[in-house]
């Protein structure tokens, strides 16, 4: 019963990671698709050039920073809808919209809202007289504006699932344990650190990983909001590998780039089971 | 070491609902091992909960100490507290666990050896100090429990049901060791439990809870030899009290009482015949399930129980003399179940 | 107030903060789709307007273009197609599979549960290069049938996991007393477990969808052609002619499209939890 499934996979997960293998080793393009072996060539190529180099550092930056900051978020947020209250059921679905609306379309939104003259950033600062009119900056035009505009909008989309899953896990914690802690004499704070995070370890590992390959491997929010630019700041892995191998046609050198995903992959494989497996003895 | 008293406490949990706790008023003594017994559901952990402040009364007071302690949060009280689960922290080891309250409650660090050591000490743990939670058992576990429990020496110790999780075998240890914990630290102690074994063995005064009333407080001998109330007849001593209805008293007596004709001492006694339809061999003793033969309450279904130092030989179908000693009778108010005046009555 | 009521002031007054902020900086972009789809155009290019609100009356001129002189009606009925096609062949693959590793006893089982689980890392963003020649091979470029054969890649490893952790939880004695009561095992799955678990397979069928819908990559690469094109990749590059961004129209179909699909996770989502948690930390 397992064997259909099995071989689907198989063929459509297992068969193309070969295939992608093969072609970053190969000169095959899209319209001269043939296999020719060239050895190390693609992968010396674009380790020499500076958008894949940039790619590189992108993509890492912008996923440990993203990170970051939703953990940090979600933490906070989890533990504010911990307790039920008033509306509470409401919230939470206000709260998710970021992660369940397509990310394409939540980054179109994103880009009318960082629209370089008809941002409504813009002019909620101008109101507040931080800029002047017509001063404020190209939100998506500068480059460090953009790299923080791309975190953004990953954060923006993360954290609702972030938080969502925290929840979970601050869920799970048996109610004796908190109130133990109070008798003992801990304060909210002391209780929230020691006891609360503490315990939710496994659970914020799982969080963290899932962001992780979300953030790593998304190409979609890159190519809606910059496509890239300006000038290659904001470029990822999965987002010149599209560039290159699609529009450009280079499908060896599109393959080549996004073979370099892999080790991140392997290295988040690595600590998930961990994670899990702590978890599971715990 | 204090005084814990509750005056007119009650807990109301949904507004027009019967409260959980009504207006229950005890006091405990200097020292002293205090059961709090009754059936799920009778009050008895939100009580126990109230007391230590995490849940607030709905009216009445608290005062532990002499002070009320209505307001203060359970961190201000001075108690120490055991829970069903231990709700020992999963993360930390023994040593850190038993240090937790003693870091909580800003100690100096340089005190927090020496009084964890001493924790473990009193609780035969020392060995166990650098493992965590899930590398122990049942029985370790709750000696780490109380280990945490002690090190701040607090004014009073709660413990909620400590013993329900532990394996039959096990409990009856894990009670001994209880005890003799007890007997060591003599600080003011609340227990929680629905066995009323339990309660017998360890309480040196049992409140019998139903409802969320207190139906009796006394002595393990006078809530079992004395009972108030037909409840607190019917809820210890198993099997329970036999009573017999009649118009408006209940009579009751226990299955021990019901002993073989002949075996009764004194001459005061109610005779009757026995018809035993089942027998339960034990080991020390039998237990005889039956009914009344002949009179008003002709096939009442009745227990006796018989140590093995009786005549043995009764069997399923047999109808035999029994009797019970007329001191042994309890008698209670039809209508208010309370205990009354002992009355003459017939049942032939 | 007493002491204490003051300072159980002090955390709640911080959750309340925490929660009100994180629910505008979510939810807003939402809210200004709201009013973008309905703002006369005028009204959204003129940067002195305040964006927050109607300077001129509401217009339906944005929701009238989308209907009726673009193709996202089109958009959505392929992709309600695709949807449903794959939905299909997602229970026909994940089921009978989920069902047999679950019941898999011992260290095979749990293996074979992880090596799912890793196939779920491996992302489009890798695949899709060689994908994209498979598809062009079989003749499927440019149809929505692409993506039917391929969204199963990852709507089944996921759904293989999250009907895993369902199965485990049903007693085997269930299945055991219905063979000795007469079935074959293959009957007592069909007759038994699957009636018992309608909620996990409905769950599954819900999340397959989303994850249908907001697919990106793929779409992209493989559809070209306008009228075969998937919502979420028609959305952000059909609506936008030449330089000319539709942004009202844009903003309405964003809004229309993400909504429905908010509720749906809305409802479902406190099953995916349980079945995430169970399976993650499994």
């Amino acid at each position: 019963m397992f064997f259909p499934a099995a071989a689907y996979i198989v063929l459509l997960i297992g068969g193309p990671l070969v295939l992608a293998v093969m072609y970053a080793f190969s000169d095959a393009r899209i319209g001269n698709p043939g296999f020719h072996y060239v050895g190390l060539e693609n992968f010396r190529s674009i380790l020499q050039s500076p958008s894949f180099r940039a790619a590189l550092r992108n993509s890492v930056v912008f996923t440990v920073v993203a990170q970051i900051i939703v953990i940090v978020c979600s933490t906070m947020l989890s533990i504010a809808l911990e307790k039920p209250f008033q509306g509470r059921k409401f919230t939470r679905f206000l709260i998710l919209l970021p992660w369940v609306a397509p990310i394409s379309l939540g980054a179109i939104g994103w880009k009318w809202i960082l629209d370089s003259i008809y941002s409504v950033i813009t002019w909620v600062l101008i109101w507040l007289h931080v800029y002047k009119p017509y001063g404020a900056p190209m939100w998506l035009g500068e480059p460090k504006l953009a790299m923080a505009s791309v975190i953004l909008v990953h954060c923006w989309r993360l954290i609702p699932f972030s938080t969502v899953i925290m929840l979970a896990g601050l869920t799970a914690i048996p109610k004796d344990i908190p109130e133990a802690a109070a008798i003992d004499g801990a304060g909210f704070w002391r209780i929230l650190f020691r006891i609360n995070i503490p315990m939710m370890a496994p659970i914020i590992s799982v969080a963290v990983l899932f962001g992780t390959i979300f953030t790593f491997t998304d190409m979609t929010v890159v190519y809606i909001l910059t496509a890239g630019g300006p000038f290659d700041s904001t470029q990822t892995l999965p987002s010149l590998a599209f560039a290159t191998g699609i529009q450009g046609s280079d499908l060896a050198a599109g393959a080549a780039m996004s073979l370099f995903l892999i080790p991140v992959l392997v290295l988040i494989a690595y600590f998930m089971l961990r994670a899990a497996h702590r978890a599971e003895v715990t | 070491m204090a005084v814990v008293e509750t005056r007119n406490l009650t807990k109301v949990f949904k507004q027009g609902d019967l409260g959980a706790v009504n207006n229950v008023n005890i006091e405990t003594r200097e020292g002293e091992f205090l059961v709090l017994l009754g059936p799920s559901g009778s009050g008895k952990t939100t009580l126990l909960r109230m007391i230590a402040g995490l849940e607030t009364p709905t009216t009445g007071e608290i005062r532990i100490g002499g002070e009320v302690v209505n307001e203060r949060s359970p961190r201000e009280r001075g108690i120490a507290m055991v829970f069903q689960s231990y709700a020992l922290y999963p993360h930390l080891s023994v040593y850190e666990n038993i240090a937790f309250p003693l870091k909580a409650q800003k100690i100096p660090k340089n005190q927090h050896k020496q009084k964890v050591e001493w924790a473990a000490g009193l609780l035969g743990i020392q060995s166990l100090l650098q493992r965590k939670p899930r590398q122990l058992s049942g029985g370790e576990r709750q000696r780490v429990a109380l280990a945490r429990a002690i090190v701040r020496e607090p004014r009073v110790f709660l413990l909620d049901e400590p013993l329900s999780n532990l394996d039959a075998k096990l409990r009856a240890s894990a009670r001994e060791e209880l005890e003799q914990f007890h007997d060591r630290i003599k600080t003011t102690t609340i227990y929680v439990t629905h066995d009323q074994v339990e309660a017998m063995a360890l309480g040196d005064r049992i409140v019998v809870l139903h409802k969320g009333e207190v139906r009796q407080i006394g002595t393990p001998e006078e809530v079992y030899d004395q009972p108030a109330d037909t409840f607190v007849a019917t809820f210890l001593g198993s099997p329970p009290m036999n009573l017999l209805e009649f118009p408006d008293i209940i009579v009751g007596f226990r299955p021990e009482s019901l002993v073989p004709e002949g075996v009764v001492p004194g001459a005061a006694q109610v005779k009757l015949r026995f018809r035993v339809n089942y027998v339960e061999y034990l080991g020390a003793e039998h237990v005889l399930y039956g009914s009344l033969e002949g009179g008003n309450f002709e096939s009442k279904e009745i227990v006796a129980r018989l140590s093995w130092t009786m005549p043995t030989g009764y069997k399923a179908g047999g109808v035999y003399d029994f009797a019970i000693a007329q001191i042994d009778l309890r008698f209670f108010d039809r209508k208010t179940e309370k205990r009354t005046q002992p009355r003459p009555f017939t049942w032939q | 107030m007493t002491r204490r009521d003051w300072r159980k002031l002090g955390p709640g007054a911080a959750k309340f903060a925490t929660l009100a902020t994180f629910v505008v900086l979510l939810a807003f972009p939402f809210y200004w789709m709201l009013i973008a789809t309905f703002k006369q155009n005028i009204d959204l290019y003129t940067v002195e307007n305040n964006p927050f609100k109607f300077n001129l009356p509401p217009t339906l001129d944005h929701l009238k273009l989308l209907f009726f002189e673009t193709r996202y009606v089109r958009w959505l009925g392929n992709t309600a197609l695709v949807g449903v096609i794959v939905v299909i062949i997602t229970l026909l693959l994940a089921v009978p599979a989920a069902y047999s590793l679950a019941r898999l006893t011992g260290r095979w089982g749990q293996r074979m549960g992880i090596a799912i689980f890793l196939t779920y890392l491996i992302p489009p963003t890798l695949l899709f290069i060689p994908l994209s020649r498979v598809v062009a091979v079989l003749g499927l470029q440019d149809t929505i049938w692409s993506v039917v054969l391929v969204y199963p890649s990852f709507t089944v490893p996921f759904s293989i996991w999250l009907l895993m952790g369902f199965f485990k939880s049903i007693p085997k004695e269930l299945e055991d007393a219905a063979m000795v009561d007469g079935l074959t095992r293959f009957g007592a799955f069909v007759k038994l477990v699957i009636p018992i678990s309608t909620s996990g397979i409905l769950t599954v069928v819900i999340f397959t969808f989303t994850l249908v819908t907001q697919e990106f990559v793929y779409a992209l690469t493989f559809i070209s052609p306008e009228s075969q094109q998937m919502v979420g990749v028609g959305i952000p590059i059909f609506l936008v002619r030449g330089d000319v961004y539709f942004w009202g129209s844009l903003m309405a179909a964003c809004l229309i499209t993400s909504v429905p699909i908010a509720l749906l996770y809305n409802v479902f989502l406190d099953r995916f939890i349980a079945g995430f948690t169970v399976g993650a930390v499994k």
